[in-house]
This record gives C-alpha cells, structure tokens and sequence, in this order.
C-alpha cells in the first residue's frame, strides 16, 4: 500500500515568510504535511486491517480442517487445507446455501421493483396534481414514517397466514413494499422538476400517464437509484421476519439460512464459515463493482432526509 | 397516528405553484379526469392498507384480547394486558422490563459511539489522498454482507475458548479467557463492538456527504479570524452538519433500539436473558408461544415510546432548517 502521496501538481509549495521552513512544507494540494500524510495512511491502514482481518479468518477457517480452526496459537495460513467444510454444506440437504441465495436475490429484486413501481406512481399525484383526499393520504403516509415496524408483526403474521402466503417469498416480497419513505423522498424530488417540462408535453397531447413515464422518471434516475438501492439492501439484510415467517428449507433466504447453521454445525467452524464465505463472496464481488452507486445512494438519502 | 403534528409543508408548496397546466394552455390537451390521481395511487394505496393501515388498527385491537394462535376462542380482555406490563409482581412484566432495559441499555451504550466514530471517519475519509474511494468501500462493506454472516463470524471471533480473540489476548499474556459472549459485562462490549464493527462505514458515509456540502468559504473565513483546526471543527463543522447529524441520530436510535439479530446469533440473549433485547422477547412471545394480544401490547408499548423520541427529533431538524 502506498504510504507517502505527492499528489500532482504540488511542486515547492511557496514557504510563508513567517514560519519556520520545516512546518512550511506543507502540500498546497491536501493543506498537510509529510507527517500528517503518514498519521493519515497510518490510521486508515489500521482501520483497513481491523475491518478486513475477521473477513479474511473466515476465508482462512473455510479451508481448514475442524481440528486446526481452534488450534492455537491462530495460523492465517490453513496447516492442512481442506475443501471439507464446503463438500460437507453442499452434501446437506438441509442447509441448500445456493438456493439460499438465489431466493434473496429473486427477493431482493421482487421487492425493489415493487416498491419502486407503487412509490414512484403514488409519489406522482401527491407531488403534481389537486385532487380530493390528497392531503389525508399524505398525512397517513407521513404519519407511519415515525411508526416502527415491529408493530406491524403480530397483525401481518395473522393477515399473510390468512392469505395462505405463510413459507413462501410473497409473505417477504409484498408486505414490506408499501415504502412510505420512497414516497415521501420521491414526492420531494418531483416537488423539484420544473412544471414547464408538464406543460409543454400536455401541449403536445401527453396523457398524465405518458407525462410520467416519459418526462417524469426518466429525469428521476438517480432517486429511484437511491430508493432501489435501499430497498434492495433492506430486504437483502431482513433477519427477524424471514425467521419467523419461513419453515422449509427449500424456503429460507440467506439471513434466515445461515442462523440454522449455527445450531447444525454448532462447532464446526469450517462448515460455518464456508456457509459464511459462500454467503459473502458473490456479495463483496458485486459491491466491488457498485460500491460507486451503492455509496452515493446512502449518501444522498441522508440529505434528503 | 402522528400526522397531525407535522407541518403540511410539501402539499403547500404545491398549492402555491402555478395553476394547472390544462387551463393555462389553450391547446387540445386531455382534459384531467377526476379519477386519474387516484388510479396512480391504488397500487401502492392497495399494499399499504392491507399490510400497514390495517394491522396498525387490528394490532391494537388484538391487544386487547387473550388473543392466541392456536385457541378458538379470544376472549376481549381491554386493557389487561396493558396491566400484566405494570404489574410488578407479574412474570411477563419482569421479564418485558429486563428486556426493555436491554434495548435501553444497548441504545445508550451504541448510540454515542456509533455517532463519534463514524464522524471521525468521515473526517479522515474527507481528506484528500489517493485510495479514497478504495478505503471509502473497505469500511462500508461489512455492513452489505448482513447481521447473519456478522452472527456467524463474531460468535466464533469472540469464542471464550477457542476464538481468535482469546487467542491472540493469550499470546499477550492474558492468561484468564475473557468470555466475551457469556458474562456481563463483555457481553454488552461484544454486541455494541460488533454492532459498530459493522455498521460504522453506513453512518461515516451520510455525514461524508454532509461534509461535502459544507462551503469551503466558511472554512477560508474562520482561518481569516485564526481559527485553528479544532475551532473550525465545533464552530464550522458541527453547526453546518446540524441537519445531517440529527438525521443520523434518529436513523441511529431507531436502529439500535430494533436491535435484535446481534442479541439472537451472538449470545441468544444470554447470560440470564440480560441481552435479550425488547424485538427478541417480542417475537419469542408473539411467534413462538403465540400468546399474540400480549406481544401486540408490547409492541405498542414500545412504539410509543419510539414515536415519541423520533417525532421530537424530526420536529427539532425540521425547525433547525427553516
């Protein structure tokens, strides 16, 4: 890793008259100096060992046999490697860890499509048009931005048993997907797109319908990014309601699926942390590639916000 | 509900925009249908009724019935299960306090940090030096992998016998384990270091997007006067972070008082039920015992109190900025 920076364009910065020359030498570019750089890396480096180092054991212990996983003192590098911890998950048919991943994906994406399509199109009257009633649905929707969601777990048990939905993705993909913050951050968003662009298309003969998808979502992308994202990693973390809601497990998404192992695997930490590596993997790989769009969304939510 | 206390701020801005475009334009357009609005509102009006108006009406209602699962009848009870949470003799009351004192406690314990060392690093990540955006996404991706993979790996990290943290304290010669998952107080150490461990780089990157918007000029102003570091820091910093800093609070606050999975897969509530947390003894007698009136009451309980301090917060920073 790099440890000092001399960043472009940062010749001899000009020495002030009135310090010393040593604490002048200052980087005009960062406003630091030699020292300051190195405490910068130095501390950033730490923070990256802390964060990366319990990942990296987990990968290590995957590829150990159960023997050296708690032998001490601790070896990064497995003494003896095995594939045994994953032959012995993908043997079980109780733990199926892609099927597992596989349901949170197709959840995820059910569920985000969900709740960008009914918030993008409840946002659009409540942001653009006058019409009876708009203010009491607003205020309800406001109103359940500040009640937590735990309330609604007893009552919606009972309301997806009554459905039939019980053990299946619908009770996961369909009751969350009423966002009253995606309509409350979108409503804000459209508040903020000029009325010209409305009018010059009702002039060209543009139904509301088409002036929605035509002119209003596609100046929308980076909201909807942001709402999509969010929501996408709300039902990807989801703990308690898949662990209740869920029984078979041909039915259990990776949240819900991993906390079995703990009691199957109990000890055998190679088996659990291949279950872990395998649930972490496909996930680290696509956060590396959209870590750009996935930090900027979380950004922007707490401005709006 | 809270509705009524909010300023209708949106809805006036559209009342004061210009008038509708149909009569502004004297062309052919489609005339407004008076039912169009509604038809873009009934999907998400559909899913919202069903699984949040409803329950929020029929919850309270089923907390004040015996109401369980499994038997025919659920006989009306009104507020007696109200009563059983205040009746200090009562068992259920004695374990629902212990499990509130739980999520209090972890709220207390988690929130400052998870406030300050976030802010911290955002500070640093602020900087500007080569690998940012690297180190940006380094601190950020453990939250992405979710509370189950946290779970796993942390109860095998912090095994009191055979975790690598016990392991390397051996190595520095702490000779007695230290049973981080199984005996006050390590247990709180654990859960609230885990939970910062793991959701640090979602706060630090919110407040980095606050810092980011702070106007150079202000800085270039306060060195005019002389100021120093740490006296831009309160009198610049903080005060232009206002709005974000409390939006991290109530995210926070809410966060840690949901707090369930870490308690769940970490200790399982132990020792004792001291880390069962109030969502953990909720779902254990909502969905495991299913005596559900008495955890819809519990719910509530808890609600209120949540309603109560988030509504309080988003008033402050709706004043602070206007």
């Amino acid at each position: 890793m790099a440890t000092t920076v001399v960043p472009p364009g940062s010749t001899t910065p000009p020495a002030s008259p009135r310090r010393p020359v040593a604490r002048a030498r200052r980087d005009e570019a960062t406003g630091r100096g030699v020292v300051g750089t190195l405490l910068l890396y130095a501390a950033l480096l730490i923070l990256s060992v802390i964060i990366l180092a319990p990942l990296l054991w987990m990968l290590s212990t995957s590829f150990k046999t159960t023997g050296d996983a708690t032998a001490l003192p601790p070896a990064w590098i497995p003494p003896t490697p095995t594939m045994e911890g994953y032959t012995k998950l993908f043997a079980d048919a109780q733990a199926p860890l892609l099927r597992w991943l596989g349901n949170s994906v197709l959840v995820g994406v059910l569920h985000t499509v969900l709740v960008l399509a009914t918030a993008s199109a409840a946002a659009y009257p409540l942001a653009r048009m006058r019409f009876p009633g708009r203010r009491i649905v607003f205020a309800l929707i406001i109103g359940t931005l500040f009640v937590p969601g735990f309330v609604f777990l007893m009552p919606n048990y009972l309301i997806v048993d009554g459905l039939g939905w019980l053990d299946t993705m619908w009770a996961l993909v369909i009751p969350g997907a009423a966002s009253a913050f995606g309509v409350f951050f979108l409503v804000q968003f459209f508040q903020s797109i000029p009325a010209e662009l409305e009018e010059a298309a009702l002039i060209d003969g543009a139904n509301r319908w088409q002036i929605f998808v035509r002119v209003v979502l596609p100046l929308s992308r980076a909201p909807l990014a942001t709402l999509g994202l969010l929501s996408f990693l709300g039902s990807w973390n989801d703990f308690l309601w898949p662990l209740y809601v869920l029984f078979n497990p041909e039915q259990l998404t990776l949240p819900a699926g991993l906390a079995t192992l703990r009691g199957a695997y109990a000890t055998d930490y190679p088996a659990v942390m291949a279950g872990a590596a395998i649930a972490s993997i496909p996930v680290l790989i696509l956060f590396a590639f959209v870590q750009r769009f996935v930090i900027a969304g979380v950004a922007r939510s707490g401005l709006k916000g | 509900m809270t509705a009524t206390t909010l300023p209708g701020r949106p809805a006036d801005d559209v009342a004061r925009r210009p008038a509708e475009p149909p009569r502004r334009s004297p062309g052919p357009p489609h005339r407004p249908r008076p039912w169009t609005p509604y038809v873009f509102l009934a999907p998400f009006l559909l899913i919202f009724g069903t699984f949040v108006l409803v329950p929020a009406v029929s919850g309270l209602w089923m907390s004040l019935h015996n109401w369980d699962f499994f038997l025919p009848d659920r006989p009306f009870v009104g507020l007696q299960n109200y009563i059983d949470l205040f009746t200090p003799d009562a068992l259920v009351a004695q374990q629902f306090w212990e499990s509130m004192r739980a999520t209090g406690l972890f709220v207390v314990l988690s929130v400052p940090l998870l406030m300050a060392i976030p802010l911290g690093l955002a500070l640093l990540l602020n900087q500007r030096f080569r690998g940012r955006t690297f180190f940006r996404a380094v601190f950020f991706a453990p939250y992405v992998l979710g509370v189950s993979v946290i779970g796993l790996l942390w109860q095998y990290l912090l095994n009191g016998n055979t975790g690598l943290i016990n392991g390397y304290l051996a190595e520095l010669g702490v000779t007695e384990a230290v049973p981080w998952l199984t005996a006050t107080p390590w247990v709180w150490v654990s859960l609230v270091g885990v939970t910062v461990w793991w959701t640090m780089g979602f706060n630090s990157v919110v407040y980095l997007a606050g810092l980011q918007n702070v106007d150079d000029a202000l800085y270039d102003a306060a060195k005019v006067d002389g100021a120093n570091r740490w006296q831009q820091f309160v009198h610049v910093t903080i005060p232009q972070l206002r709005p974000v800093l409390l939006f991290v609070l109530t995210m926070t606050v809410l966060a840690s008082a949901n707090m369930f999975g870490q308690s769940y897969l970490l200790t399982a509530g132990n020792p004792s039920n001291e880390t069962r947390t109030a969502i953990m003894f909720i779902a254990e007698v909502g969905l495991e015992q299913f005596r559900m009136g008495l955890a819809a009451a519990m719910s509530y309980l808890l609600a209120l109190l949540l309603i109560v301090v988030s509504a309080l917060n988003f008033l402050f920073l709706r004043q602070k900025e206007s």
